[in-house]
């Protein structure tokens, strides 16, 4: 059968270093190809080029089996080439039907129409959007709906989808998966890139593997399981990957929260968690975990209920009160609220505590900085050019560890990790659970707030599950399944929904 | 299992209730209400605020405003800021009498106004195609255009000959009931609304102040898109700068000094956000008129000068926290 698109012998360099070298791929009308590989294999390289973004040094890309030069993003999109962003491409002030259309809007508008045109796009995906909402009020899962039904617009042959559901609850990605499915059977040809590997199996056709900027091998999924796919990918079993939690004792109760109520809808939440303890917070995105660590770390108010650390009453009005009682919060929004991207290592890693570099009167000691940075990044082996290079010069696994290590440097004794290792790669990964394991071997509380099951799993010694912003059930290691996860964060829900008569 | 999910998230986004859709009204409507509030103000205040008289002084006052709003909503839209307005005002005023003294009225004007243009053109091509901040590029045309003005008067204001009287004719006398001056800002604020929403141009560049990478993502030129609202910015100061020739029939180099912070803050009163994406063609209207009614109010009141300029200060940080402290209900 015709190749929709076929990427030739490409290679391309950044700076002198290789990004790509002589990489192939393919891909069918119909099919859904993924692409998998560590942060830095060259994934996203790969995709610019076949995207127009980037021209490749060698090798060259066929559309439909004839050899095109992409002059740039508007080329690609003209032949039927949509990728489906990372960061979503939306312009949040704008309406939904607008966004759709945003590159051919018609020089004159008339809205009624376009709102029916977009109208019929959305829905002919499954979903119920109204044209005329600004995006900014649509949910996350709504927005990517408009951003696929905008490459439906284009008529897009090929779509390539770039971590879709990194920002997804279990339920939305699932949805995702099935509009993925549809499309398919529209003969869409479809590149999946994920580091959710039970995603990538569920739905691929194919799975090409790269590394370090090389194909490693093409496999289709029966033919090899996930171990064997992490194999491929960093030359390591999954078993491997968490690590084995140093046995630590697990001492007294470090924070006790009790009846806690916030005007965000989360009601009565309480839970302990010790010293030495590894506690997992899972349930779905939006289930009102977030708001639970924003709250106990003093960035969001409280309506009622009380809180104890070290069994002192503690009732933060500020970030900066959480942090002097031994607070840590490693946000969910590394490059929004984790680090300032524009600002040095360094400094980022120092500021949630100065105290200890800087002299009288506020001025920093460059010689103490530099030294406890030193022992930060040895310890935590970030890899970086110089300290004092900006944070956004890191990969994200790296840019995570420098948050890791502000908190680290703070020397609190709870830390509350919200999504840890989202968007960072499988070597990354394996280095920050084992810094986690090492924080609670210090006798530190650790809350790990995580959408992967197999994290909470791997990590954590105790699970609790949250549901529309309540605490529906505690999962202890002899209960870890993914079923039980599921029931426990859906089930009130179904219910909820029963009641009212749904 | 996917419907239970797709409830949760339908209820997150409904989530909030009855603060929210009041604050959602208040972004919405807030600054009408403000305004109607300063009106039935000002009516209270004084019997003289309600006439006929005073309202067309109000509207002949803020026309030269009202204009280089437009310009300064197009520019904000797109995360700019257009510094030079005022300087570009005292260009127009000053070459369109200096022109009209020796070639025809319209050839003249029209050639003013394409010296506003131009220089937008020169900001916004530093600033879009070379990347330069504006707020340093229009600072630099700001200085550059009010001395390139002082040159042109000699520091004197320039006597139009007799083809100026017939410019000072229209720019004192009435057309459909309303000041000339200010009916052509009505016009012009008319056109800008429906560019602004009723285009493929007006609306690109609400997105591309949205976020510019989507605009660029789907095969726009987001440079000479963001280029073009300076032009646009520079013509309509030029022609802010005839009206006021056209009202007191010399043109001065020293007309709108200062006035760039007038018209960013009847922009950002009208609730137009610097960080660019929101902001409206009938809210600047309105956040326009409210700087007028703030200033004709006073004069009626018989607040001294130098303290006007203390309470205006005053009172736009109220109108603004009013429009933009919504935002802190929003988490």
């Amino acid at each position: 059968m015709q190749s929709l698109v076929e990427l030739v012998d490409i290679t391309k360099s950044f700076a002198g270093i290789r990004a790509l070298s002589h990489v192939n791929f393919e891909l069918q009308p119909g099919e859904v190809h993924s692409l998998v590989g560590e942060n830095g294999a060259g994934k996203s390289t790969l995709m610019r080029v076949l995207g127009g973004e980037m021209r490749a040094e060698t090798g060259h890309v066929a559309i439909g089996g004839e050899q095109v030069r992409l002059s740039g993003p508007t080329d690609a999109i003209k032949r039927g080439i949509s990728i489906i962003h990372q960061e979503m491409a939306l312009a949040p002030d704008l309406s939904v039907a607008e966004n759709i259309f945003l590159g051919e809007l018609p020089q004159a508008i008339v809205w009624p129409e376009l709102n029916k045109r977009a109208s019929a796009l959305i829905s002919s995906l499954g979903f119920d959007i109204s044209p005329s909402t600004t995006v900014s009020d649509l949910s996350v899962a709504h927005q990517q709906v408009v951003e696929i039904a905008k490459a439906l617009s284009r008529n897009a042959k090929v779509m390539v989808f770039d971590e879709p559901t990194a920002v997804l609850s279990m339920g939305d990605a699932q949805r995702l998966l099935d509009i993925i499915r549809t499309l398919r059977g529209q003969g869409v040809g479809i590149v999946y890139i994920s580091h959710r590997l039970d995603e990538v199996f569920a739905i691929s056709d194919r799975i090409s593997v790269l590394k370090d900027g090389a194909n490693v091998e093409t496999v289709i999924p029966g033919e090899v399981d996930v171990d064997g796919l992490i194999r491929l990918m960093v030359g390591r079993p999954l078993s491997q990957l968490f690590g084995e939690k140093p046995e630590t004792k697990i001492g007294e109760v470090a924070l006790k929260v009790t009846d806690l109520t916030l005007p965000n809808g989360i009601s009565n939440v309480s839970f302990e968690v010790r010293r030495g303890e590894v506690l997992g917070l899972g349930g779905l995105v939006g289930s009102g975990r977030t708001e639970v660590a924003r709250a106990i770390f003093g960035a969001d108010p409280i309506t009622s209920g009380t809180m104890e650390l070290e069994g002192k009453p503690y009732k933060p009005r500020s970030p900066k009160q959480a942090v002097k009682r031994g607070i840590g919060l490693v946000p969910e929004d590394r490059k929004g609220q984790g680090v300032v991207l524009d600002m040095a290592i360094r400094n980022n890693a120092t500021m949630a505590w100065t105290r200890p570099v800087t002299t009288l009167f506020g001025f920093f000691n460059p010689a103490k900085e530099r030294a406890a940075v030193s022992r930060l990044i040895d310890t935590l082996r970030i890899k970086l050019g110089d300290m004092t290079d900006p944070v956004s010069s890191l990969s994200g696994g790296n840019q995570q560890k420098v948050v890791l290590a502000k908190w680290f440097h703070a020397q609190g004794n709870v830390i509350i990790l919200d999504e840890p290792t989202r968007g960072v790669d499988v070597g990354a990964k394996i280095e920050i659970y084992s810094l986690i394991h090492r924080l609670a071997a210090e006798g530190k509380a650790v809350i790990v707030i995580s959408s992967e099951h197999a994290e909470l799993f791997g990590l954590c010694d105790r699970v609790l599950v949250m549901g529309d912003g309540q605490l529906r059930g505690e999962l202890a290691k002899d209960r870890y399944t993914e079923e039980n996860l599921l029931s426990l964060s859906i089930a009130g829900s179904a219910t909820k929904a029963r009641e009212a008569g749904l | 299992m996917t419907t239970e999910a797709q409830t949760v998230t339908e209820r997150e986004g409904r989530a909030g209730g009855g603060m929210q859709t009041f604050m959602r009204l208040f972004r919405q409507f807030g600054t009408t209400g403000i305004f109607i509030l300063l009106v039935i103000a000002a009516a209270t205040q004084s019997d003289a605020f309600l006439t006929e008289r005073n309202i067309m002084n109000v509207l002949r006052q803020m026309s030269g405003i009202g204009i280089m709003a437009i310009g300064m909503l197009f520019v904000i839209l797109t995360r700019g800021i257009d510094l030079s307005v005022g300087s570009l005002a005292a260009l127009g005023a000053v070459a369109s009498a200096f022109l009209i003294q020796q070639y025809d009225l319209w050839l003249a004007l029209t050639f003013v106004v394409l010296m506003g243009a131009a220089c937008g053109a020169a900001s916004g091509f530093l600033i879009a195609f070379m990347k330069l901040p504006a707020f340093v590029i229009t600072l630099a045309m700001m200085t550059a255009a009010r001395g390139f003005a002082l040159i042109m008067s000699n520091g004197q204001p320039i006597m139009p000959g007799t083809d100026g009287a017939a410019l000072q004719a229209w720019g004192t006398s009435f057309a459909l009931g309303l000041p000339n001056p200010a009916l052509l800002m009505v016009i012009l604020f008319a056109l800008a609304f429906v560019v602004l929403n009723f285009t493929r141009y007006g609306r690109l560049i609400k997105a591309i102040g949205s976020n510019p990478d989507a605009v660029r993502l789907s095969g726009i030129n987001v440079p000479l898109h963001v280029m073009s609202v300076y032009v646009i910015s520079g013509a309509l100061a030029t022609i802010a700068g005839v009206i006021v020739t056209a009202r007191s029939g010399v043109g001065s180099a020293s007309v709108g000094v200062g006035q760039e912070l007038d018209v960013i803050a009847a922009v950002v009163i009208g609730g137009a956000s610097l960080m660019g994406g929101r902001g409206g063609v009938i809210n600047t209207f309105i956040g326009v008129m409210i700087l007028g009614v703030i200033g004709n109010i006073m004069n009626l009141a018989g607040v001294p000068g130098y303290h006007q300029q203390v309470y205006l200060g005053a009172i736009i940080v109220v109108a603004v926290v009013l429009q933009h402290g919504t935002q802190l209900f929003r988490r």
